[in-house]
């Protein structure tokens, strides 16, 4: 049996994107409400959920503090290609800007909108008061000019998350031959967890596309490396060990199984549009150094936000036991290699990948299908994580640099810096 | 040897000298899918689903190969079709895992006190 869709269909795929100033195009037009602190946060979940629009989504920042890793998260969101509108909602006294990160998202060309709560009277007039602002930015989001999109304009996040033995050996798998395919459509795709890459450095080095980029992967090996012995903590639960996985080192090429084969372009910092198409791997792990704290991923909802800071459009996430998340700003396709969780969570999952296993189905096949699928869902069909309203996010603090760097600039700070002396705060 | 009826195993690399069990195995053979290096593999003990069961005789100390690449390393002689777990191969990387209960995967090093 042949593949739904042949190469040929896949690369005259074509549906309507929503065009952005910059050239980037969305698969969604979101009106995304953003607190900027966890005292704003009732208020703007309020907002979105009177405007009863699918499209009105909340985001936040629960800290009075501004970390310089979330407010870039929190940017990244609001100019994200699936968003066309941003309303921010401060309480007035924090730390985290509304007014600025309103003016960002107006420079980029998003309809944008700020206010204060202790400046509008408290709770209820915040809520008519915002409501009538998403009102407007929702008349006038219905003008966003359209441009024809395929798979070159799209940008791919994957992670695993309740993972069991059936991801490693057919859902990663098949992320990693889409992914092979879109990058030879001149997309890109993004994999993450690093952490998750333990015992594979020279692997890792192996699929280097140049010198520049193999440095990145060393340097990032070594990080995340580092971070698991010192927290005496590998990215692999109990729960895996009962399933059948022996060390982290299996859980890793089950993991690193859904970055295909292509060549990797460079490593990407959280927030980070890649500069370029290709395969790129997201570094989450937080940096060394006197700043170094937080957690690499915390939960999948955590992960799903990092791959859609970096401009994902669109996201993987590959569960064997089945988890039902969704996320805000970018559609989340649920992909399981277990056959019996994709009848037992029909609603949830997407997409079975178990086919490849019991050999019903040939990889090709099934790789086939997935990108017809995906296809729809970029003209606009609902994942079951949007028709279910899942729109989970979650931003931690963390301490991150900018960019993948060999030389973080705290190096410099004397004895007490390096990397045995991470700090984490869960 | 009694042959159990329909059971299977995966074998992602033909270099692999083990293999993941595709439902819970008991003693017999085991039809061998993925990459396989021979059609049928002996199991000679209970295989939950998603463990791993041994293609050849791995001696102590030698790796335990999936995916083509070494995942561990053997912690005492392992006969051909017996299970593969923590109780007979540990991790190069993370030495507390070896530690951990062998079913449940649980720490046995955390003091609840």
């Amino acid at each position: 049996m042949k593949g739904e869709n042949d190469m040929e269909d896949i690369r005259d795929a074509a549906w309507r994107g929503y065009l952005r100033q910059n050239g980037m195009k969305g698969i969604r037009n979101k009106l995304l409400v953003i607190y900027t602190v966890k005292c704003s946060a009732h208020v703007a979940k309020e907002i979105a959920r009177l405007s009863d629009d699918k499209n009105v989504e909340t985001v936040g920042f629960d800290g009075c503090c501004d970390n310089e890793y979330a407010v870039r998260l929190l940017l990244a969101l609001a100019r994200h290609p699936n968003v066309g509108a941003v309303l921010a909602v401060g309480l007035g006294c924090e730390y985290v800007q509304a007014k600025l990160l309103a003016e960002k998202a107006g420079e980029s060309g998003r309809l944008s909108g700020w206010f204060l709560i202790q400046e509008h009277g408290g709770t209820l007039p915040s809520i008519r008061y915002g409501l009538e602002q998403v009102k407007n930015m929702l008349e006038e989001l219905k003008r966003t000019p359209i441009a024809p999109m395929g798979f070159r304009d799209l940008i791919v996040g994957a992670e695993c998350g309740g993972s069991d033995y059936t991801s490693g050996l057919a859902g990663n798998v098949l992320v990693g031959r889409f992914y092979d395919r879109m990058v030879d459509l001149g997309g890109t795709a993004i994999f993450e967890e690093i952490v998750e890459a333990v015992g594979l450095k020279s692997m890792l080095e192996g699929r280097a596309a140049d010198e520049k980029a193999r440095a990145q992967l060393a340097a990032a090996y070594d990080k995340a490396l580092e971070y698991c012995k010192s927290v005496r903590q590998y990215s692999v639960s109990p729960g895996n060990f009962a399933g059948g996985l022996s060390s982290i080192e299996e859980k890793s090429m089950g993991a690193l199984a859904k970055s295909g084969s292509r060549p990797v372009k460079g490593v990407l910092k959280v927030s980070q549009t890649p500069p370029g198409p290709g395969l790129w791997l997201l570094d989450s792990t937080p940096d060394p150094c006197w700043m170094g704290f937080g957690y690499t991923n915390p939960n999948d909802s955590e992960g799903l936000m990092d791959l859609i800071s970096c401009g994902a459009q669109l996201v993987f996430l590959v569960t064997g036991r089945g988890n039902v998340v969704g996320s805000a700003v970018s559609p989340v396709f649920k992909i399981t290699g277990n056959s019996s969780t994709f009848r037992r969570m029909s609603g949830d999952m997407d997409f079975d990948a178990g086919p490849a296993l019991s050999g019903e189905l040939t990889l090709d096949e099934l790789c086939g299908r997935l990108f017809g699928e995906i296809a729809r869902v970029c003209s606009g069909a609902e994942t079951n994580a949007e028709k279910l309203g899942h729109k989970e996010y979650f931003i931690p603090y963390k301490y991150q640099e900018k960019k993948a760097g060999f030389h973080p600039k705290c190096r410099e700070a004397g004895p007490l810096s390096g990397p045995s002396k991470i700090r984490v705060q869960i | 040897m009694t042959e159990a009826a329909g059971q299977a195993v995966f074998q992602i690399d033909p270099g692999d000298n083990v293999a993941t069990a595709l439902e819970d195995l008991t003693a017999g053979e085991a039809a061998v899918h993925g990459s396989p290096s021979k059609k049928t593999a002996v199991v000679s003990q209970d295989v939950p689903a998603g463990h791993k069961v041994a293609l050849r005789d791995i001696a102590a100390g030698e790796p335990v190969v999936k995916y083509g690449v070494v995942i561990g390393q053997a912690t005492k002689d392992i006969e051909r079709g017996q299970w593969v777990h923590l109780h007979n191969m540990k991790s190069r990387y993370d030495l507390r895992s070896s530690s951990l209960d062998a079913v449940t995967g649980a720490p046995t090093d955390t003091c609840y006190e």
